[in-house]
């Protein structure tokens, strides 16, 4: 019987300091067994534990690309004991991880269709391996138009610059990107708080059209009715929740909200969907 | 289905040969409460007990185990890697299981086995043991199981099924594994035709007196459940110790965590409880569950509403009264179901309805 609580041992391999307030640090891992990179086989959307040997484990949404070879990435911000611990670690620093875990965003159901991302502050993970899924030579011609709404705090808070930057020059994507507040006087993105700005940018939705919104729980509450103005169905709008976890497998009972469990049946899922449960997430 | 006879003098004997072959578990009465516990070499299973507080779960799911154990010796080679424990899965039999306690382990095993991930700690130690159940005769009065999908002669979940029977007791056995263990403690003696132990059954399920009513669960609505006004009367006097929790036979929720010793550390995993506010508090604050309403909402939500349309096999709870009897302020499962089968109907007060 595999023996799903064991991790996969990993050697962190670099440390991307991503805000100004260092707070927020991309760490990039690599599999000590290069056999289990084909058993971590995952989809955009997915999350994983990551298991520190005396400290414990942590559910985190995997950064990384499915089309993105030879390593895992995860960005994490600084919060407790397991998180803390981690931002004092070394590149070459053991430890494990355990996944994929949970669904994914439905890319099948997505193909031919628009796309729409909605993203604020650090919950952007997840929707930067979609992007750059969805971005790739062979995924492109697959999807209609994609739309990014991404903001954060300050432009010092935005995950993944150079990058944003890049996609900001293509002709395949519209990236808008937006904070809160601006101190840099040659700022020249938006400025506003996501949900307006979604207003203001965001195509219209329709049959053709799917929306992903991940972000802090005001957020989400805010763009919920922007996106219902913009004509997004209910069962067009995905969502990606939180729940404090620890097995991740759907055993130890923790994170349900209703029948559903989040790491199991979710994070992802429909607002049609999230609807029917009690929302305690 | 082969139904022997175990003549009482014959018992000894027969549990002497089994410890050979087998590690034995069963009720063993510490001051004036019986436990399951492991039988030291020779020690014969004492059945004359009523139920124990504490269901026999912990055979299968002990409150605290061991997963992992590494060291945090940079001068070792093998530092910070996660090693599985050694772990004792040779055969093993726990005797006078109580017919509802064996459901319930049936039903728990719905959490643990998926088609998706096997939890390998409870189902080695599910694999590796013969549930020897004992009939029931004499049920508290706190006692419902016949209404909770189980009953004083139920088999589902037992190799073998015993009830006592004067001077010797009769034993169904109902599966392989419980004909082996009667051959290696050389119990062979046929009971004959005998409609004793249908006449006996019938005569413990005419004692069960307390019920419940769980017909009209599925079909409610589960978000108005869970916004009715009941809930503030239900879990008004409510302390959250998680008494109740621990002695369920069918909550399985655990927590897990590491501790370090010097050098060396170990993951283990504990039973944990949805009564306690921690069990959900997110890292910046947030808690979902943050009060006692809505701890004691999940419980019973979860046991008699979330569980039967997840799984479409009855409630989860198997009647054996435990968080009734112990509950220190007398918090009572079969008003709750009552009070939620019946929503939407006229009576639904849940310190009023009986
Ligand atoms: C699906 C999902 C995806 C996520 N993605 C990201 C992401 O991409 N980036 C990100 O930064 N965050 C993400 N998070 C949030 C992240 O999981 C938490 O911030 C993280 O678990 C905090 O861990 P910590 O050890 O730092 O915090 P702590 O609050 O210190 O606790 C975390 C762990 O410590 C132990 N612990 C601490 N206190 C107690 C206690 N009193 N009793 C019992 N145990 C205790 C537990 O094992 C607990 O799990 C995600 C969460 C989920 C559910
Ligand atoms: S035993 Fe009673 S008081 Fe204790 S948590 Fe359960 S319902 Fe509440
Ligand atoms: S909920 Fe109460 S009566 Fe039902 S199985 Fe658990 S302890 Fe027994
Ligand atoms: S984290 Fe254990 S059930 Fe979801």
């Amino acid at each position: 019987m595999d023996n799903p609580y064991l991790p996969f041992q990993v050697r962190i391999d670099d440390i991307i300091v991503e805000s100004e307030d260092n707070n927020l640090k991309t760490f990039k891992f690599v599999f000590l067994n290069k056999e289990d990179e084909v058993k971590f086989n995952y989809s955009a959307g997915q999350f994983a534990e990551l298991s520190i040997p005396g400290k414990g484990e942590i559910p985190i949404g995997i950064a990384s690309s499915p089309v993105e070879k030879g390593f895992l990435k995860f960005t994490i911000n600084k919060a407790g004991v397991v998180t803390t611990h981690l931002h004092n670690m070394k590149v070459g620093d053991i430890m494990g991880i355990r996944g994929p875990m949970g669904n994914w965003f439905p890319w099948s159901t997505f193909e031919g269709k628009n796309i729409l991302i909605v993203g604020g502050g650090f919950a952007f993970t997840t929707l930067r391996s979609s992007i750059i899924y969805l971005l790739d030579p062979a995924n492109r011609s697959k999807f209609g138009n994609i739309d990014v709404v991404y903001g954060a705090r300050t432009p010092g808070m935005l995950l993944y610059k150079d990058e944003l930057v890049e996609w900001e020059k293509r002709d395949d994507i519209n990236v808008h990107i937006t904070v809160d507040n601006s101190d840099d006087p040659d700022w020249k993105y938006n400025v506003g708080f996501v949900p307006p700005i979604t207003e203001e940018k965001a195509p219209q939705g329709g049959s053709d059209s799917y929306a992903i919104v991940c972000g802090p729980p005001i957020m989400i509450k805010f763009t919920q009715p922007v996106l219902e103005k913009l004509g997004y169905d209910h069962d067009h709008i995905y969502l990606s929740l939180e729940n404090r976890m620890k097995c991740g497998i759907g055993m130890c009972g923790r994170c349900g909200i209703g029948k559903e469990l989040v790491c199991k049946d979710g994070p992802v899922f429909t607002l049609t969907e999230i609807n029917k449960t009690p929302r305690e997430y | 289905m082969k139904v022997i006879k175990i003549d009482k003098k014959d018992w000894a004997k027969g549990i002497k040969a089994l410890h050979k072959a087998y590690g034995l578990i069963g009720p063993v009465k510490e001051k004036e409460y019986f436990t399951f516990q492991v039988l030291s070499g020779g020690t014969i299973p004492d059945l004359e007990f009523r139920n124990t507080r504490l269901s026999p779960k912990a055979v299968v799911f002990p409150q605290s185990e061991d997963m992992f154990e590494y060291s945090l010796d940079d001068s070792r080679e093998d530092h910070h890697l996660l090693k599985e424990v050694e772990k004792d899965y040779s055969p093993r039999v726990v005797f006078g299981i109580r017919p509802c306690d064996a459901k319930a382990l049936e039903l728990v095993k719905m959490n643990f086995d998926t088609d998706e991930y096997k939890d390998p700690y409870w189902l080695n130690l599910y694999e590796a043991t013969t549930f020897v159940g004992m009939a029931c005769d004499s049920p508290c009065s706190t006692c419902f199981c016949t209404t909770a999908g189980t009953g004083p002669y139920h088999e589902e979940g037992l190799d073998v099924l015993m009830a006592d029977n004067g001077d010797s007791y009769l034993a169904k056995l109902l599966t392989d594994k419980g004909e082996k263990l009667a051959t290696s403690a050389g119990w062979a003696d046929s009971a004959g035709k005998s409609d004793v132990l249908a006449a006996k059954k019938t005569a413990a399920e005419a004692k069960i007196v307390s019920t419940v009513s769980t017909e009209a669960l599925s079909g409610k609505d589960a978000l108005e459940l869970y916004n009715a006004d009941f809930w503030e009367d239900v879990s008004f006097a409510c302390i959250n110790c998680g008494t109740c929790t621990y002695v369920c036979p069918t909550c399985w929720c655990f927590d897990i965590q590491d501790e370090v010793h010097g050098k060396s550390g170990k993951r283990m995993r504990t039973w944990d409880s949805c009564m306690f506010p921690i069990f959900t508090v997110h890292t910046t604050g947030h808690n979902p569950r943050a009060t006692k309403l809505q701890r004691v909402r999940q419980r019973f939500m979860h046991k008699l509403k979330y569980f039967v349309d997840k799984y479409d096999k009855g409630i989860m709870c198997v009647g054996c009264g435990r968080c009734v009897r112990q509950c220190p302020v007398n918090i009572d499962i079969r008003r709750v179901c009552e009070t939620m089968n019946s929503f939407g109907s006229d009576n639904t007060c849940a310190v009023q309805s009986s």
